[in-house]
């Protein structure tokens, strides 16, 4: 990758390695909610529902706030994490995976949704009357089902979460290689005098990521498609 | 012995049935779609919670709700085919075999080669789902249920979403099913041809009731049968044994009371038990010993009873030697030949107008 300066490489190992953290972490926990959503009635729901959605709406600067009153040094969350856990995630790359995770955790929750809705439960039902009980029936007929609703709603979060700005920079700063992603790369060339250049090479890096992103989703659809026999 | 008796109130609807079948053999729950049958079911397989009821199988207790046993569906052991298959899409035909196979309890009645030989799907084992027809989806759907080990097997129209070529070519292996294997089953149907093939119980039911039930030539003369298909497909159902060819012919005579009948088949062992279907309309009664006629059946009775049906016509019983057939003739003819119970008449039919379905002595 010597077409690549060590600064470009830095910031796009930082931004490919943040965002599959977010979507990994995420995804075991998108799985759960959209399940719960999708199949549960409970008081409540629409209010948890609302809460996922919230990202979708909030300006991102708002969320990167709320993180920092929680996950922050002194935060309720985050001063319990560092005193019994030693995790830190102010200013690091942690800190930073979490402000995408729950940024681009709406749009994989809505994904696997969608999905779940499309699973015939007369299906799961011919599994129950086949001797599966719940979880069975979960891991071999929903969840290999939601499997082109996961693929596509883990590879839109994780295009989304390259692009993340704004909840980032303001929960944990723009640090050169902690937390200095793509795009916090792209906005301190542009605030540096003569970083036009530098610039444009970024921009054309983020486009090439995010047509790659999305011809690699087609393609694992059309796979995943291939294989239910739609 | 399956005794079923449900109470569920679904809005409007009501469904509150009981009955109580002989096991093994076959119990067709046969009503218009919107009769309850398939809730019915639902509520035997544990799909579908009843408010109150008793399902039991032989000594085996699945739901008693005043006991407050609910055996899950999981656990029940009780097969399901469904009217639209539901094949599981991402699974190969032998992994859709397997699923239930993999999951079975306790000894095993029924082998993978024996159910792949009784069902013809050695050539569809590694299909995908979405290259069969509906017919083979049907036949992979019974597979799949077989292999589970169940103790009753379900079929919820089954047949129903099939074009008539591909019912004729699913339901050979249904009969087969049902001689070869000792499995109590349960068929929801609207088609009585269907029943006549395949049933040795009928359970008529409407709105959400059971209104009879007994065994198929029995039902055959119920008058709640008759308000189901009609008049037109009213006649009564006989079961007879093969006597043997008639060698001038080459028609099948077949003993039915005391009486014979010959029936257009060919190739069925003697001491066969065959069924065979009389159509009310199809039957002509004489009150002399006919002459000079084409018909070649002709069972000496007397008549057991007279009943007023609809469009000005009348069914007439006749006794044939303990079997009841049924003729339905005008009111004009029962008033003119003087047709009253107790009346000595033959009851004549062609022998192209009778099909006979057989069974196996074990069923």
């Amino acid at each position: 990758m010597s077409w690549l300066t060590p600064g470009e490489i830095e910031a796009l190992h930082l931004s490919l390695s943040v965002a599959s953290r977010a979507v990994l972490c995420s995804l075991p926990v998108a799985l759960l909610l959209s399940w719960v959503l999708t199949r549960r009635r409970f008081p409540g729901r629409t209010l948890l529902d609302a809460f996922v959605h919230l990202p979708l709406v909030l300006p991102p600067v708002v969320v990167g706030y709320l993180l920092l009153l929680l996950f922050g040094s002194r935060g309720p969350i985050g001063g319990w994490l560092e005193r019994s856990l030693g995790i830190h995630l102010i200013f690091t790359r942690n800190g930073a995976a979490l402000a995408t995770a729950v940024m681009s955790f709406p749009l994989m929750v809505r994904a696997m949704r969608i999905s779940l809705e499309t699973v015939d439960r007369g299906l799961e039902d011919a599994a129950r009357t086949l001797g599966a009980g719940p979880w069975d029936r979960f891991l071999t007929i929903t969840l290999p089902l939601m499997l082109p609703g996961i693929l596509a709603g883990s590879i839109t979060a994780f295009s989304a979460a390259l692009g993340e700005f704004g909840a980032v920079i303001t929960f944990v700063s723009n640090i050169p290689g902690e937390t200095r992603t793509l795009p916090l790369a792209l906005y301190s060339a542009l605030q540096t005098p003569g970083g036009d250049a530098a610039a444009a090479r970024l921009a054309a890096l983020s486009l090439s990521l995010g047509l790659a992103g999305l011809l690699l989703s087609e393609w694992f659809a059309r796979r995943v498609r291939h294989m239910l026999g739609r | 012995m399956l005794k079923v008796a449900v109470k569920k109130q679904f809005g409007n609807f009501t469904l509150d049935a009981q009955f109580e079948s002989p096991t093994p053999g076959v119990v067709a729950l046969f009503g218009r779609s919107g009769s309850g049958k398939s809730s019915l079911v639902n509520v035997i397989a544990g799909l579908l919670h009843a408010a109150g009821g008793q399902v039991s199988l032989n000594e085996t207790v699945l739901l008693d709700s005043e006991r407050r046993i609910d055996i899950p569906t999981e656990r029940r052991r009780i097969g399901y085919v469904f009217q639209d298959a539901r094949l599981f899409p991402h699974l190969k035909v032998a992994a859709n075999l397997n699923y239930g196979r993999a999951r079975a309890h306790g000894s095993a009645f029924v082998s993978f080669e024996q159910v792949v030989s009784l069902l013809g799907l050695k050539p569809l084992l590694q299909r995908r789902t979405h290259q069969l027809s509906g017919g083979e989806r049907q036949r992979v759907a019974i597979g799949r249920a077989l292999l589970a080990q169940p103790q009753l097997l379900l079929l919820d129209e089954p047949l129903a979403s099939l074009d008539s070529a591909r019912r004729e070519e699913v339901l050979p292996y249904l009969e087969s099913l049902r001689d070869q294997l000792a499995l109590p089953m349960v068929y929801v149907s609207h088609d009585f041809d269907e029943v006549l093939r395949l049933a040795t119980y009928l359970v008529l039911m409407d709105h959400g009731r059971v209104v009879a039930q007994g065994g198929v030539a029995e039902m055959s003369l119920n008058p709640a049968l008759r308000a189901i298909i009609g008049s037109d497909a009213v006649g009564a159902v006989v079961d007879g044994t093969v006597l043997g060819p008639d060698t001038q012919s080459g028609l099948t005579r077949v003993r039915v009371g005391n009486g014979e009948l010959n029936v257009k088949l060919a190739g069925y062992p003697v001491g066969q038990p065959l069924r065979v279907q009389l159509l009310a309309r199809d039957l002509i009664v004489a009150t002399l010993a006919p002459q000079g006629l084409s018909v070649r059946n002709n069972l000496k009775g007397v008549i057991a009873s007279v009943t007023a049906d609809e469009d000005d016509s009348d069914l007439i019983a006749v006794d044939i030697g303990g079997t009841l057939i049924m003729a339905r003739v005008t009111r004009a003819a029962t008033r003119e030949l003087g047709l009253v119970p107790g009346l000595g008449v033959w009851a004549l039919v062609k022998a192209v107008s009778l099909r006979g379905h057989t069974f196996s002595a074990a069923a």
